[in-house]
């Protein structure tokens, strides 16, 4: 196998369309280790990216030595990428694990035993409940927790102490996925799947570099773009991507619309399917509702005010809407660059609209992918960890809520359910103003991976309120907690996890967490043990033990709802490949395809959601909901475009945008701690155009002072493949957070505002401004294998 | 013709409105949500105001402006706002009781274009009703997300 660092995809398996990707098996194992020294193979799937590769894990002598692709495995054919290869397992061993659990003391984390950190926990939970109920108590988690772990959380938040303030960081990265498949289609889950790449004529990228943040399926597709009878791509990104690259050399287009006008060039591919009647009449009468007012909507959209809007040439923004008005087979993915941006769930509702408008969905090749940025948001979103109610069911229908109820043998009030569910961004001003006074962080960072990062430190460092915080490493965020507990990671613990194509995995336990640390789901039984948590009669209100228990507890919870796990078991899951829900009686081996019928769960007595209002967020009544009849037709929802929050001035005349690179992940929390992914990716940059850069003053590798109106950071320059008056910086470089110590967190710059309706912040649209510090002394430490590329080494310049 | 006066109403009604809001977005800055939605729901009442005035012209009054409704009709925006959680639920409910006002205005002056089968205000009033209710909406749906943490945790 080639050094995957500097061969980022791998050797070309080139197929043809309509038939089976090529299986390709990569493995990497330590350095040392040969592989007929492996001790054993432990099933599991990859869990650096949203992907979901299935692979095996390599043990030697108790220790994490190395990793394969699963051959047999429906989603990765066996490959892995440079995050899976060289990030899985190095972090396992380091140095800095967390071992023992540490309680905050005359203002110092000091080490301590278990019984005194949950005593610490405890003692703080009963008081707040005594003296203010349930509402003091909020919980952030992961996108990187597996099934099991959510659903006890879930089960001990909402049953247990009833609080509503519940959320993962999965909203700083799928909440946008998730609000648009539930406006369109009336509950969440993805319509396609990976395999629909293999069927498809055309690929529509959205704000979505998946040549670097799912690399895997990025080969999948380069291997139809150089086989046979290749697809054709076009792509929507501000930046001279790998994947913009591709869609040119296919023939595509790549549009590059000004940051924070998504919704605008949406509007005009929309209205082009209009005019130029690409629009399946039957269907979209038979099977969606809203067309009147969609095209009413979008009528004032003509692709010269979309140019004027977006700085895109209107040519080619015609050309992209034929491409996709005369395709018979489109797939669409969608990721970041609509859901971190303005405008985020209209943006990303459009695209399902596309479909809709065509009757694009539910048949091979007419895939959706409104991707995920995590690799287990997609539990948190179904096992309601997120705020959201388990099984995909309604807060505002009482049916559901009663349904839970009986399920967990409770009361219906005590389960929170009078308003949406509190966001990840409301949590934290709750926290800020001490109304809650209880937060429990568990695997994630959001001291760097939220907006405006320094009011989230003094959120977190303040007295008002008791932070626990349970990862595998003293991260940023850990450093400002009253207890921080030691968890054990991916390998250290058995799970399952879902990833964006519904397809379920089983993770098995490799080896041993080190020291005291333990797994996350041990970690909340324990609490709710601690807090005895009971049900009506009396008897405790968790029921189960092992991971297995909790797995079947989900089954039962997930039975007759989209989302329905009661047909798989760990058994079933130890089969070649992961498995694809719904899984039922009726289908005992899972679904590739949803709305394979063109029946869609939007009855009133069937939806999630009853939607909401795309510009503002109001959300639509059941009475509302029950008067439209929508009765299994999807439905076509438009808003206006509106300019972004905070626009361009002369003080602050460039626009700033954040995104993930190809060798980091998270906060590189485990990334950062694998030396080949590390040393690829040293350090932080930012990026601009070179039209900029010339008139800065700035050349490459220039340390540059970059300012918001909410702070700085300092960084090397790249000049690289940005539009003109845009800005890139890569999220989640990390920092000390010491006095003195140089701002280089990209949300240092970010903004405290989110989508109206997915609640996500939006990290794409700051202004900025940038001068030179000083000389500096060679390139930036930006990667010139992907987009970050300099501009003189990489074909077209914007 | 006293439709002109309900004309001025509306006109005043939605003015008001639309300054109402922006005062609120502002004095709750903090909240962002409050801050943006605010302007947007104002810049629809804006919308309206703008599209009135010719209607207002068309029916004898110089402008929407020239025309004094009785004292008992009018209404009194938000000067300021009131600080804190439970002061961002009064205000919120005031901008409903004023949103409600505009749109029982709208109601009552739809009611009198369809009389006259005037469709230029058939349809501004439709219009104006339907954007009407998403700012009712919106300002219900916040109302509910923050009544529970303001009357019991803070
Ligand atoms: S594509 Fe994602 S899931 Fe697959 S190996 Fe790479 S990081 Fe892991």
């Amino acid at each position: 196998m080639t050094d995957r660092i500097a061969d980022i995809w791998g050797g070309r398996t080139p197929y043809a369309k309509g038939t089976a990707w090529p299986v390709r098996v990569d493995q990497h194992l330590d350095p040392g280790i040969a592989e007929d020294q492996v001790d054993r193979w432990v099933r599991s799937a990859c869990l650096l990216c949203s992907n979901g590769c299935g692979c095996d894990i390599a043990v030697k002598d108790g220790r994490m030595v190395g990793i394969r692709g699963r051959a047999g495995d429906t989603v990765n054919h066996g490959r892995l990428g440079p995050k899976g290869l060289y990030g899985s397992t190095p972090w396992s061993h380091a140095a800095d694990r967390l071992t023992r659990p540490m309680i905050r003391d005359g203002g110092v984390l000091t080490e301590c035993d278990w019984p005194t950190a949950m005593g610490r926990i405890v003692e703080v939970s009963q008081r707040l409940l005594r003296e203010k109920g349930p509402l003091s108590h909020g919980f952030y988690t992961s996108g990187q927790l597996f099934l099991e772990e959510y659903y006890t959380l879930a089960v001990l938040g909402k049953a247990g102490l009833g609080t509503p303030h519940m959320d993962g960081n999965t909203r700083l990265c799928t909440a946008t996925a998730a609000a648009a498949l539930k406006e369109s289609f009336g509950a969440d889950g993805q319509p396609g799947c990976y395999a629909d790449i293999e069927h498809c004529d055309t690929i529509f990228l959205y704000g979505h570099n998946l040549a670097e943040t799912q690399t895997v399926l990025w080969s999948r597709i380069l291997d139809r773009t150089h086989g046979p009878n290749p697809p054709v791509l076009v792509c929507v990104d501000p930046r001279r991507t790998k994947v913009a690259e591709e869609a040119v050399r296919t023939g595509g287009v790549h549009l590059a619309p000004r940051v924070g006008t998504n919704l605008a060039l949406m509007n005009g591919l929309t209205r082009e399917l209009f005019e130029h009647g690409w629009v399946d009449e039957k269907w979209v009468t038979a099977h969606t509702m809203g067309v009147d007012e969609l095209r009413s909507i979008v009528d004032s959209y003509t692709p010269e005010r979309v140019a004027e809007i977006c700085g895109v040439d209107a040519g080619e923004l015609r050309r992209a809407a034929r491409i996709f008005g005369t395709s018979d087979r489109v797939l669409s993915t969608v990721l970041q660059g609509f859901y971190q941006s303005h405008q985020a769930t209209a943006a990303a509702v459009a695209v399902n609209n596309l479909h809709l408008l065509r009757g694009l969905i539910g048949r091979p090749g007419a895939g959706i992918l409104q991707m995920n940025g995590q690799p287990t948001a997609q539990n948190n979103r179904e096992c309601g960890a997120d705020g959201d109610l388990p099984g995909f069911r309604n807060w505002d229908d009482e049916q559901h809520v009663q349904q839970l109820a009986e399920l967990w043998n409770v009361d219906p009030l005590t389960i929170p359910h009078w308003a949406d569910p509190t966001h990840a961004m409301q949590i934290m001003s709750y926290v800020e103003e001490g109304s809650i006074g209880f937060l429990w962080i568990s695997a994630t960072n959001p001291a760097v991976s939220m907006p405006e990062s320094a009011r989230i430190r003094r959120i977190l460092s303040g007295e008002q309120c008791f932070v626990v915080v349970q990862d595998l490493f003293l991260t940023e965020t850990a450093r400002l907690a009253d207890v921080v507990l030691p968890a054990a990671g991916w390998g250290e613990k058995t799970g399952t996890f879902t990833n964006v194509d519904r397809t379920v995995h089983l993770s098995e336990k490799a080896v041993d967490p080190p020291g005291e640390a333990r797994s996350d789901l041990d970690i909340f039984l324990a609490y709710a043990d601690a807090m005895d948590f009971r049900d009506a009669d009396g008897a405790p209100l968790i029921k189960w033990r092992t991971p297995e228990e909790a797995f079947d507890a989900w089954r039962a919870a997930s039975r007759g709802r989209p989302c329905d796990y009661s047909g798989l078991s760990y058994e079933k899951l130890r089969g070649p490949t992961g498995i694809r829900w719904p899984v039922t009686d009726a289908a005992p081996d899972g679904t590739e395809r949803l709305y394979t019928d063109a029946v869609f769960p939007t009855a009133t007595e069937t939806c999630e959601t009853y939607g909401h209002d795309l510009l503002t967020g109001a959300t639509v009544t059941q009475q509302e909901h029950r008067a439209m009849r929508p009765d299994g037709r999807a439905f076509l929802k438009g808003a206006e475009h509106t300019p972004a929050h905070e626009p361009v001035s002369e003080e602050y005349p460039l626009l700033y945008t954040t995104g993930r690179t190809v060798y980091q992940f998270h906060t590189r929390t485990k990334t950062g701690r694998a030396e080949r992914l590390r040393r690829a990716a040293p350090d932080m940059w930012v990026e601009l155009s070179p039209a900029d850069a010339e008139r800065l003053g700035i050349t490459e590798g220039d340390v540059v002072r970059v300012e918001s109106p909410r702070g700085w950071i300092e960084a090397p320059a790249r000049v690289g493949q940005v539009r003109e008056g845009a800005v890139f910086a890569p999220f989640h470089y990390g920092t000390p957070g010491l006095a003195g110590e140089v701002g280089r967190q990209a949300n240092e710059l970010t903004m405290t505002v989110w989508d109206p309706v997915s609640k996500q912040p939006c990290f794409k649209t700051a202004a900025c401004r940038v001068r030179k510090v000083r000389a500096g002394d060679g390139p930036a430490p930006a990667p010139d294998t992907a987009g970050s590329a300099p501009a003189s080494t990489s074909g077209g310049t914007r | 013709m006293n439709l002109v006066t309900y004309l001025g109403l509306a006109y005043h009604a939605e003015q008001t409105f639309a300054d109402s809001l922006r005062t609120v977005g502002q004095g709750h800055a903090k909240h962002p949500d409050v801050l943006f939605t605010c302007q947007a729901l104002a810049a629809m009442s804006d919308e309206h105001v703008e599209r009135l005035t010719p209607i207002v012209q068309r029916y004898g009054a110089s402008s929407g402006k020239d025309v004094k409704e009785p004292e008992r009709l009018h209404a009194d925006g938000l000067a300021e706002v009131r600080s804190g959680p439970v002061g961002l639920l009064r205000d919120l409910q005031d901008l409903h009781v004023l949103g409600t006002l505009v749109q029982t205005t709208w109601t009552v002056v739809f009611q009198a274009a369809q009389a006259l089968r005037d469709d230029e205000l058939i349809e501004l009033c439709e219009h104006a009703s339907g954007q009407n209710s998403r700012q009712l909406s919106w300002l219900n749906t916040r109302l509910k997300a923050a009544a529970p943490q303001s009357l019991i945790a803070a």
